[in-house]
């Protein structure tokens, strides 16, 4: 077996791990399971790649690749803007229908059932405005280099985990650590005693849909700048997304990071063993597996 | 000086088929007052009504002199509204400490520290295991950090759904002592019991709903007996005032 393939799920499965940390927190805090999710990754890749043209227009040397990376100084700004636009999605999406839903008292299934309109409805809105032709943040050749035992990694891959790495980090200490963690926390386990609380409960939700955005965003951009972007990107990546963050524990933060990397290297090493054609349905035994046997996950209380 | 009052104040879940239907009263401040009736008539539906998690479908909710009709329960606590719900009142997953700090969160950053050291040291059993989870106290523990969370924040009335549901009596007379404890600091209280002898020790008046309506106010006092309250709660003098 070649060892090249850790270096490969753990690549692939930060992404899937930052990406399966908004749908964790959106899961335990808002109670239903966010469809939409998975294009939240779609537009943060493109409205990334949208302000990065802006900015390249704007300062041509913003494009320029910075050594080691196949990117530009334009990159890093560019998923700032790129952030504040999916975070704005997120929140203006919340405000004009899961909002008004939850106003109403909907039950979780149809809230569910509406994510998944919406969801066909941005990937669409995707396709229209982009079309269907993949972009790329940078076409620059990298050269993957030796880490030993057989492994190779470029230094965008070894960014991508590095930064995945530090975000789970910070949003975990903030989670355990704030006082806004502790709303989060709290409105997870029972949003009604967290009014009694004196917790606002809209301002923890909009916190949660602006972490959650914020880190689709981030993922998109992670997934767009290793292999292309595409509209139907997060679409694909929602099976592997739901698999890592019930896997973890649902409202678990690091639970959602781990599933994401035990997906990915699960995924990496059955494209070895049993062929790349089985790579989607690893996700999908993954899940029905936790489902079976620890429905709680790792880090997921009983009954939570 | 009043510190709440209710005026022909209507609630529940459906506004064709209200639970409260139509209850005043004023309550003064300092007064400690229990709300009494059997299964049904209405008494927790009322006090989460006032405490802003079961809509008003009309009438008005008066805290001094503050319309607080169908605010949500997030900023009645700013104003100076406590309340204890009487079951699931506490954060299990979260330690007795953080428990309180979230409470804390509402007072200046100065005198957060201090408040819970101070409720820390009025309940001794929550003092020595700060970092515990809240999942693992008792029955008696838990009401006691719940009340503890709602006096943290100095509340001008503090209102306590059934706080010796489910509880030995051995904890029953530990809680009503500790509630003694607070409504002697001045604190305003108002209770819904089920424990009529234990709610009617502890308060100055009493107040008898029966299906949605206020059948009686007056002294605690008079209800010692049990007859009047028997012949309240099977109906005879609702509808004789009703009548």
């Amino acid at each position: 077996m070649n060892p090249q393939a850790i270096i490969d799920g753990l690549v692939s499965g930060s992404t899937i791990g930052l990406g399966a940390i908004g749908l964790t927190l959106t899961y335990s805090i808002l109670r239903f399971a966010n469809f939409t999710h998975g294009d939240f990754l779609a537009w943060g890749a493109y409205l990334t790649l949208t302000v990065a043209g802006v900015l390249g227009g704007l300062a041509a040397g913003l494009g320029a690749p910075v050594y080691p990376f196949s990117f530009g100084w334009g990159l890093p700004l560019a998923i700032l803007g790129g952030v504040v636009l999916t975070v704005t999605l997120a929140l203006g999406l919340d405000r004009i229908l899961f909002g008004r839903l939850r106003a109403r008292g909907a039950d979780a299934i149809i809230i569910v059932m509406a994510s998944f309109g919406a969801s066909m409805a941005l990937r669409s809105l995707l396709e229209f405005i982009f079309t269907a032709k993949p972009a790329y943040f940078t076409k620059a050749l990298q050269i993957a280099n030796p880490l030993g035992f057989g492994m190779r990694a470029t230094p965008d891959q070894l960014l991508v985990i590095g930064l995945t790495l530090l975000l789970v980090l910070a949003l975990h200490l903030v989670v355990t650590h704030s006082a806004t963690g502790r709303a989060m926390r709290a409105v997870s386990e029972n949003p009604s005693l967290a009014g009694v609380y004196g917790i606002d409960v809209g301002k923890v939700i909009r916190v949660t849909w602006i972490i959650g955005a914020g880190m689709a965003c981030i993922a998109g951009v992670m997934a767009g700048l290793l292999v292309q972007i595409r509209p139907y990107m997060g679409f694909d990546l929602l099976l592997p997304l739901f698999a890592a963050a019930i896997l973890g524990g649902i409202g678990s933060i690091p639970g959602a990071m781990l599933g994401g990397l035990i997906i990915g290297l699960a995924e990496a090493f059955a494209v070895q063993i049993i062929g790349a054609e089985w790579r989607a349905a690893i996700s999908f035994v993954i899940l029905v597996l936790v489902l079976m046997l620890r429905p709680q996950g790792i880090f997921g209380q009983r009954g939570a | 000086m009043t510190a709440l009052s209710l005026t022909d104040l209507r609630a529940g879940y459906d506004r064709d088929l209200p639970i409260v239907k139509g209850v005043s009263f004023t309550i003064e401040e300092g007064e400690a007052v229990c709300i009494l009736g059997p299964n049904g008539a209405g008494k927790s539906t009322m006090i989460k009504a006032i405490a802003g998690l079961v809509p008003c479908f009309g009438g008005q909710v008066q805290l001094d002199d503050m319309d607080i009709t169908g605010l949500p329960s997030h900023t009645l606590v700013r104003k100076g509204m406590g309340f204890v719900p009487q079951t699931e009142n506490i954060f299990t997953r979260l330690t007795i400490l953080e428990n309180l700090q979230i409470a804390a969160q509402l007072l200046p950053r100065q005198a957060r520290a201090g408040r819970i050291e101070a409720m820390l040291e009025m309940f001794p059993d929550l003092g020595s295991r700060p970092r515990e989870l809240a999942g693992a106290l008792s029955g008696g523990q838990r009401q006691m950090l719940a009340a503890a969370r709602a006096l943290l924040n100095e509340p001008r009335v503090l209102m306590l759904d059934e706080p010796s549901a489910g509880l030995s009596p051995k904890l029953v007379a530990q809680v009503f002592d500790t509630l003694r404890r607070i409504s002697d600091a001045g604190v305003t209280l108002v209770l819904v019991e089920q424990n009529v002898r234990a709610a009617l020790g502890l308060t100055d008046r009493a107040l008898v709903l029966v299906d949605g309506r206020l059948a009686h106010d007056g002294p605690a006092a008079d209800l010692h007996d049990g007859k009047l309250l028997g012949d309240l709660f099977l109906g005879h003098r609702a509808a004789e005032a009703g009548a």
